[in-house]
């Protein structure tokens, strides 16, 4: 049977390096389905987060060959042959043990949003295209991959001051839903920190579930932070009338 | 104790952060209770997650001649009868009204040519009745749920095991875990729990479902002295992926079916019409994974040992908007285009029908404290679940179960005492298999396991092999209690499942030995001894317990089904076949 070799990171805060690991190839076999094979036979420490298997849920995130990437999806046979296959945590977030790290952070931001708040009386009845754009963002996994490629938070680590794509994300689902009555432009602004996106487009690239991030969802709430706070006559009117930002 | 050990106050303690857990949680919150959520994984990432078709309400948008009546009815046939009639009716009742309130919490189901929430047909429901988002509502639902719930200021403990129930005299007063980051333990004092772990897929070979589900609330609630009934109906799924490899067991969604996808066999011959003519590919999951696993056994199957399941007859801007993750999940794992060719299907392990005991109206199980909700109970769906009964089930009875719960705690007399010796022992337990110089690895006893149950215990089940299958679990069982570990407690696999398995193996055996003592068919359970169904064991639950390490069976008198619910059913004296 033919083999695949694989290049594990083993070790935790303390160090660690790659580890090398052979696993008999099947077809149609899966980056998962070799951790797998390892734990099951050569390494049962080694730690790994998976649960559906199937893309849906978003927990398997790791870099292959130094891509963001969930391990569940990612095809042993769409890999360079012949080279080994290198796995490694995500590195925009603490390590906690070989490939599982501490995406705690991420948690503590979704906290953070101002939770969706329902207008008062209204009727509950819309048409489905008035929704396509909030669905596909409530598409989202929250496999983390795109926090995990944004250079504000992988090279600047700028934690304490961008929420980052997914998050970003979550707003534009709440901010686009017909029947929300919040305004969050203050939250993108002052505390999500939406001015630090430069849109590189990195995080739309890695969405394994095809989100178009920043074209859909940061650059018009990027717009609507322009409009509500630095639109020269909007910024008139506030004086005058002496009304708040979005309001 | 309290020296030693990281430990939390909580009125109530929710196990499990699936739908279930969550739906509970928020009840209990709501009701005032200091609420804390222990789950396995991270928040979001329960096998909820992986609910595609939708969930089964009477809102009679579609079909506006659709009541609680009629979802009652066809919950209670899919059940071959043997369902709690009050959950049944309950469930049916209060459906309608837990979809709306989601939608209130900032669900986005797919809608209506006038403007409201969408429903599509599913297998054994006798209306379009699954309020849906295309194929992924159970992402919908659980994030909903989730952040929902964030907002309303749960205590979230992610990754952290609970391994045993702690009890001062016969009440339930705390939990014993440990956080799977460090392997560090901690104590929950509580007033009241409530189990929401789901079930037990990974006991079989060929399963839907992930790692956690090694039935850890059956074993929590059998373990603190609780009843389960009817564990012997394990739900096959007819169509799960069969290639490749890697995938095999993956759902593929019973809303293709719904969305009038066809199942052939390898002579392209639509075998249901020879099975259930009367609903062909929309009937009940037992019989389709049943009549699925016939084609393979007697060599009509498709290549790679399934039947064909084709939905390529449609347009395909509409297979990809109302079925899109199917659409990804075979061109991406299988390079199948299911737009152009058909799927190969076959069963794989779903659900469990049976659980812990509890009184429908507010999820109480046998012993004071304790309650459970969604797949960890049981009654609810009888000898066999309809597709989208269980996202409403979890619902419907996580809300009740978080309305009991609080009302318990609000009523007991304070935290009880924690009893050293318990927390001793349960510690003892999980250090063990590091002290051990040598032992079997828990990987290989896993494999052995679900080879067992997935051979002996499986779609279809004789004498022979069920006596063989507990002579087998029993072998395990020994071998579990000597395995050894490697490595050190921080974020180690292997130790994990060292303890999931001891659940697994006590859950196997309570399957296994129900399926022995039901000597009929009837539903998901399939005996080739006894094909028939046999009417008067249409009138037993049948109930597990713990004695020691060793599971007992006995039998119970079903609840009676009040007369002018009977009355419903006065047009179908055929109407239950196995």
């Amino acid at each position: 049977m033919p083999e695949a070799v694989l290049h594990v990171y083993r070790g935790d805060a303390s160090g660690g390096g790659l580890k090398e690991y052979r696993v008999p190839l099947q077809e149609g076999m899966v980056v998962l389905d070799a951790i797998h094979h390892i734990q099951g036979y050569q390494a049962p420490d080694l730690a790994v987060r998976w649960n559906c298997k199937a893309a849906k849920c978003g927990s398997c995130s790791a870099e292959v060959n130094g891509k963001p990437k969930l391990l569940c999806k990612t095809r042993m046979d769409a890999l360079p042959p012949g080279q080994p296959v290198v796995v490694q945590p995500l590195k925009a977030f603490p390590i906690v043990k070989d490939l599982v790290t501490d995406v705690q952070w991420n948690y503590e931001v979704n906290k953070r949003i101002p939770p969706f708040t329902p207008k008062p009386n209204a009727e509950w009845r819309w048409k489905q295209e008035d929704v396509d754009r909030v669905q596909e963002f409530r598409k989202c996994i929250e496999c983390f991959l795109c926090q995990d490629v944004c250079h504000v938070l992988r090279s600047h680590g700028r934690t304490d001051a961008f929420a980052g794509p997914r998050f970003l994300v979550r707003v534009a689902g709440l901010e686009m839903h017909p029947m929300d009555a919040l305004n969050r432009t203050k939250f993108l602004k002052e505390d999500a920190g939406i001015g630090l996106c430069n849109i590189t487009k990195c995080c739309t690239e890695v969405c394994p579930e095809d989100i178009t991030i920043t074209d859909n969802a940061i650059i018009p709430l990027k717009e609507r932070v322009v409009d509500d706070h630095y639109d020269p006559v909007r910024m008139l009117i506030r004086l005058v009338t002496g009304k708040k930002k979005g309001e | 104790m309290s020296e030693r050990y990281e430990s939390h106050d909580v009125d109530v303690l929710v196990i499990g952060a699936g739908g279930a857990g969550l739906r509970a949680a928020i009840e209990a919150s709501a009701q005032g209770a200091r609420v804390g959520v222990v789950c396995k994984s991270l928040l979001g990432k329960a096998h909820t997650v992986m609910a595609e078709g939708g969930v089964a309400a009477a809102l009679g948008h579609v079909d506006p001649s659709d009541s609680w009546k009629v979802h009652f009815k066809d919950t209670m046939l899919g059940g071959k009868m043997l369902n709690n009639w009050r959950m049944a009716q309950l469930h049916a009742q209060e459906a309608p009204d837990r979809v709306r309130e989601l939608e209130r919490w900032g669900a986005v189901f797919d809608r209506t040519q006038d403007g409201r929430i969408l429903q599509r047909n599913f297998g054994g429901h006798s209306s379009p009745r699954l309020a849906h988002v295309g194929d992924r509502t159970g992402l919908e639902m659980i994030r909903t749920l989730q952040d929902f719930g964030v907002h309303q200021g749960l205590e979230v403990y992610m990754e952290c095991t609970v391994t045993k129930l702690l009890k001062q005299d016969s009440r339930v007063v705390g939990a014993f875990a440990y956080w799977r980051e460090t392997g560090r333990f901690v104590l929950f004092r509580a007033k009241s729990v409530v189990l929401a772990t789901g079930g037990i897929g990974k006991a079989y070979t060929i399963t839907s479902n992930s790692w956690e589900y090694t039935g850890d609330g059956h074993a929590l609630a059998l373990g603190a002295g609780a009843e389960l009934i009817d564990m012997e109906f394990v739900q096959f799924h007819p169509t799960g992926m069969v290639w490749p490899p890697g995938v095999q067991g993956l759902l593929v969604t019973e809303a293709v079916r719904g969305e009038g996808g066809l199942l052939r066999n390898a002579a392209g011959e639509r075998f249901m019409e020879r099975y259930d003519p009367k609903r062909m590919e929309l009937s009940t999951r037992d019989m389709v994974a049943r009549a699925i696993y016939t084609e393979v056994k007697e060599g009509r199957g498709s290549p790679h040992g399934g039947a064909f399941l084709d939905i390529s007859h449609k347009p395909a801007e509409m297979v990809k908007k109302k079925l899109p993750s199917m659409y990804h999940q075979f061109m991406e794992f299988a390079n199948i285009d299911i737009t152009k060719s058909p799927m190969e299907v076959g069963p794989t392990v779903h659900y469990i029908m049976g659980g812990v005991r509890v009184d429908a109206d507010t999820g109480a199980a046998t012993v004071p404290g304790l309650f459970a909700a969604g797949e960890t109970s049981g009654g609810m769906h009888g000898a066999n679940r309809l597709g989208g009964n269980s996202l409403s089930d979890l619902l419907v009875f996580g809300r009740r179960a978080g309305a009991g719960s609080a009302a318990y705690a609000a009523k007991a007399p304070g935290h009880g005492v924690i009893d050293p010796a318990q927390v001793a022992a349960a510690e003892r337990e999980l250090l063990e298999p590091f002290e051990r110089a040598s032992g079997p690895d828990p990987y290989s006893i896993h494999r052995r396991l679900q080879q067992s149950m997935h051979s002996l215990v499986g779609i279809f089940r004789t004498e022979q092999d069920l006596m063989k299958g507990i002579e087998e679990i029993l072998k395990l069982k020994a071998e579990a209690n000597a395995v050894r570990v490697e490595g050190s407690r921080a974020f180690n696999p292997g130790w994990h499942l060292a303890h999931d398995l001891r659940n697994m193996l006590t859950i196997s055996e309570a399957i296994a030995r129900c399926a022995l003592q039901r000597r009929e068919s009837r539903g998901a359970h399939a005996r080739l001894d006894y094909p028939n169904l046999n009417p008067e064991l249409g009138d037993a639950n049948s109930v597990a317990t713990l004695d020691g390490q060793a599971v007992r069976v006995s039998q119970s008198p079903l609840p009676r089904m009040p007369d002018e619910l009977r009355a419903l059913f006065a047009t179908e004296p055929a109407g239950v076949q196995s």
